[in-house]
């Protein structure tokens, strides 16, 4: 029992560490790969815990950063108390939108659909004259922290960014875990595992799905609004679907049954595209054979890799089909 | 003195086609609490299709259903199951990666009073778990509950599937083939368990083995080719012509 | 708007509808028979392209360019389907998703290592060069009512052979009932692998098609992945009929939004899209029962 709260506390104290140990550079570097771990734990509720595949979460993400740029008072900083609620509203709403009428589709389809909305929100921001169209818009300065007129903290320091990017993650972490063991996580999870049987025991499948995918598109928000401000340009490109499926590799590296297991895709996949880039022009065509590779070769994510296990296992109650576990238990319940 | 009381669960005039294709027609059965009626006919005479329509997972053509005094004939499967109707499926559907205690618990949470709930963990809720382990003594898999559900014998997952409905607290079960693909001895306690259920109940059963129907109807209705050929109590339905002619005969005696 | 102009614009739509229906064809066959969904099929239509261009550059002749070009596709399914699809059935869609994704990449990538980054046109072959009269006022490309004639060729082909042969009955039985059609003895891995190939070559005829009347660009697959999608989805999916009814209604949508609403047309389609979803889940042609 001890064991499973010690890795994640360890590496809690060295997230906590870091600013204090590296330089700027590794600082903001980490900042970015928690912003993506955010976003990846947020899709990861749709598709790991859900069941959907959805290709449409980097228009959520995308939404919050324009939201951001939007709201930004020329060169001054955007009151974050005010402007983060708003985005991650926007985003919400979208989600919503998007969900209402996605989630009346299944399997296929229903990848095709968020495919094409997310899409449709490209264009929306490309096409359109809104925040530069296809040249995108800068956020000039960093968001405050503020009450007031007091100014409580300013993200300009790449350390304080860092430590509230660390804190959002932490948060997320936690709305996420509580959700997936509550009752609500319970149900959207026997609705991936047998739909037709959630059903007709009464739960209200399409009400519990749109749920999720509103929280799961609002967190994707947040994520794009600090990705936003950290950047400090907006662009179509942040809604595109190409976007939309590097997550997905996240998430797959990560493992999609546990609750942390998409951050560390995240941070996986981000410190592979560094190690490429910098080793050749042509890293796409490396990444691509990588990705490849690990679809055909690591179902589950990395976690095939090492025995030892990070972050919370979501369906607790029972191992995954392929474990030694779970082929002992069968086993042993065949010949006892 | 079962007829005398309102029907729990009553179909009438029920049509469903697919296309050209009469799979339906002219239904009309009534379940009342405390009986167990079963539905028998040869294959294709429309059983199947007659249960997912009282179920809800298929659409009517024409004809109404009603709960009690409720109609239901326009809603979908999980607002009836939340008006007291429970069903068994002919090939078994539960959550295979979950284990025996996991699958009663998640049925018997639909039907708590939050069963959506967001905060706290799923296992707290003391009375879904009690309500949970009862479903599960109740068909005698105490046991076997901590078992992944996919480890679990045939003739235990049936039992996990009824537990499951119990769990819900149905006053409507729709038993589709429970005791299908098993062997005598298995058959043997699900046949008890399903003489237990229509105590405060009212049970639908679509079953093909006779020797069980007639150990268990109260009252048994005939299909053949999407039509009621006959209803009415065992003996007499042993009895009728044309039943006799569509479907005890080509299976000779079933007495 | 004119008569002329209404005419002129509607011979567009029909022509890009065609094109559209040419591909997302492609795309509904995989899907429709191997079970795969293949986000890299606009990959391929922008590879025909390139190799349009890059043949005809080198050889004159457009006609070797849609030969050759055809030919390459074909085989270049047949190998990735060998290699790297089979392994996809009955994989779940995540699976399916992310590896067609890795395929873009690399595809892309050797684009540009082979072609480079640049954006060409082809020349239409001369002998489809020019307009030609059709009524007093109106005069159109003669080359884009080749498309339609062609792409209604190929699609009454591809009717013929599904409907009328041997092979096309073995596919169909393949895709209602696969476990029975082993047992008689049809190798599936032989007909799944031209099937795959078949469905590239669309895509790559498609934009082997299109080469000279647009531009040959490195993003060209992306929209056109997306537009064969929504009309898959509008069509229902294994439809190839469904594929022709929202290839059609697209391409009726996207030319007179561009005209009338030009900056908002691209999000029209995907209002069509809603639209129709709320009416029928899956698909106009789409099966609609549970």
């Amino acid at each position: 029992m001890r064991q499973r709260w010690l890795v994640p506390t360890i590496l809690l104290a060295m997230a906590v560490a870091l600013p204090f140990v590296t330089s700027t550079y590794y600082v903001q570097f980490a900042s970015k790969a928690l912003i993506m771990g955010i976003l990846a734990m947020a899709l990861n509720l749709v598709v790991g815990h859900g069941g959907l595949v959805s290709l449409c979460h980097a228009a959520f993400f995308g939404l919050a950063g324009y939201v951001l740029a939007l709201l930004s008072p020329g060169y001054d900083p955007a009151p974050l108390l005010l402007t983060l609620p708003v985005a991650m509203l926007a985003s919400a709403v979208a989600a919503l939108a998007i969900g209402a009428l996605a989630l009346r589709t299944r399997g296929v389809y229903f990848i095709m659909v968020t495919l094409a909305f997310g899409e449709m929100m490209f264009f929306l921001f490309h096409d359109t004259g809104i925040a530069g169209g296809s040249d995108g818009t800068y956020v000039n300065a960093k968001p405050e922290i503020a009450i007031g007129g007091y100014q409580l903290l300013d993200l300009g320091s790449p350390t304080v960014f860092y430590f509230v990017v660390l804190a959002c993650l932490a948060a997320t972490v936690a709305l996420i875990a509580m959700l997936v063991n509550a009752p609500f996580g319970r149900a959207l999870a026997a609705a991936r595992d047998n739909e037709r049987r959630a059903r007709s025991l009464g739960f209200p499948i399409f009400r519990i799905r749109l749920i999720a995918f509103v929280i799961s598109g609002a967190i994707a928000g947040v994520a794009g609004y600090f990705a936003a401000a950290q950047f400090g340009f907006v662009a179509p490109q942040m809604l595109g679907w190409h976007l939309s499926a590097t997550v997905l590799v996240m998430v797959l590296i990560g493992g999609l049954r546990s609750v942390t297991g998409p951050l560390i895709g995240a941070l996986v996949l981000i410190a592979l595209e560094e190690v490429l880039k910098a080793a050749t022009d042509h890293w796409k065509l490396a990444e691509g054979l990588i990705v490849i590779f690990i679809v055909l070769a690591l179902p589950s994510g990395i976690r095939q890799l090492w025995p030892m296990i990070f972050g919370e296992r979501a369906d607790a109650p029972a191992p995954d089909v392929g474990s030694r576990r779970s082929v002992a238990a069968a086993a042993e319940a065949r010949h006892g | 003195m079962a007829e005398q009381a309102g029907a729990a669960l009553r179909a009438t005039n029920l049509h469903k086609h697919f296309g050209g294709l009469r799979a339906v027609s002219d239904v009309s059965i009534a379940v009342h609490v405390g009986e167990i009626h079963a539905v028998i006919g040869p294959n294709g005479a429309g059983k199947s299709t007659l249960v997912n329509l009282l179920s809800g997972e298929l659409r009517a053509s024409s004809g109404v259903i009603t709960i009690g005094a409720n109609d239901i004939t326009r809603l979908a499967p999980d607002r009836r199951a939340r008006s007291g109707l429970g069903r068994a499926y002919q090939k078994t559907t539960i959550f295979p990666r979950f284990t025996v205690h996991e699958n009663v618990r998640l049925a018997a949470q639909a039907h708590a009073a939050k069963p959506l709930r967001m905060f706290g963990g799923a296992e707290t809720d003391i009375a879904v778990r009690e309500r949970a382990m009862q479903a599960i003594a109740q068909v005698g898999l105490s046991e076997r509950a901590g078992v992944i559900a996919e480890a679990l014998s045939h003739g235990e997952q049936r039992q996990l599937e009824i537990a499951m409905v119990l769990a819900t607290d149905p006053r409507i079960i729709l038993l589709d083939e429970p005791l299908a693909g098993m062997g005598q001895v298995e058959a043997r306690g699900i046949i008890d368990l399903i003489a237990g259920l229509k105590a405060a109940r009212a049970v639908l059963l679509v079953e093909h083995d006779m020797d069980a129907v007639f150990e268990l109807a109260d009252r048994i209705t005939v299909m053949h080719d999407g039509c009621v050929i006959a209803c009415g109590l065992p003996h007499e339905v042993r009895q009728h012509p044309a039943v006799r002619a569509a479907y005890l005969g080509e299976h000779g005696s079933a007495a | 708007m004119d008569l002329v102009t209404f005419g002129v614009q509607l011979l567009n739509a029909i022509q890009y509808g065609m094109v559209l229906f040419l591909v997302a064809s492609g795309l509904t066959l995989v899907f429709g028979i191997l079970g795969v969904i293949n986000l890299a099929h606009g990959a391929f239509y922008m590879l025909g392209a390139y190799l349009a261009y890059w043949i005809t550059m080198y050889s004159g002749s457009f006609a070797l360019a849609m030969a050759g070009g055809v030919a390459i596709a074909f085989a270049l399914g047949l190998v990735l389907e060998s290699i790297f699809i089979r392994r996809l059935y009955g994989r779940d869609h995540l699976a399916q998703v992310l590896l067609s994704f890795g395929l873009i990449l690399v595809i892309d990538e050797v684009r540009e290592i082979l072609f480079g980054k640049d954006v060409h046109s082809v020349p239409a072959p001369t002998w489809l060069a020019g307009s030609i009269q059709l009524t007093d006022n109106l005069s159109y490309p003669v080359y884009r009512l080749a498309i339609c004639v062609f792409c209604l060729i190929v699609a009454a082909l591809i009717f013929l052979v599904i409907t009328r042969t041997k092979v096309g009955m073995i596919v169909r039985a393949g895709a209602e009932n696969r476990e029975m059609t082993r047992v008689l003895g049809i190798r599936f891995d032989v007909v799944n692998r031209y099937v795959f190939a078949v469905g590239i070559a669309l895509a790559a005829l498609g934009g082997i098609v299109i080469a000279p009347i647009s531009t040959v660009f490195p993003g060209m697959g992306d929209g056109m992945l997306i537009l064969s999608f929504v009309v898959v989805v509008l069509g229902g999916i294994g439809s190839v009929a469904g594929a022709a009814v929202g290839a059609l209604l697209i391409g009726l949508t996207d030319t007179f939004g561009k005209v009338f609403f030009p900056s908002v047309a691209s999000i029209l389609i995907y209002v069509l899209m809603a639209a129709v979803l709320l009416w029928r889940p899956n698909g106009i042609l789409g099966r609609r029962e549970v």
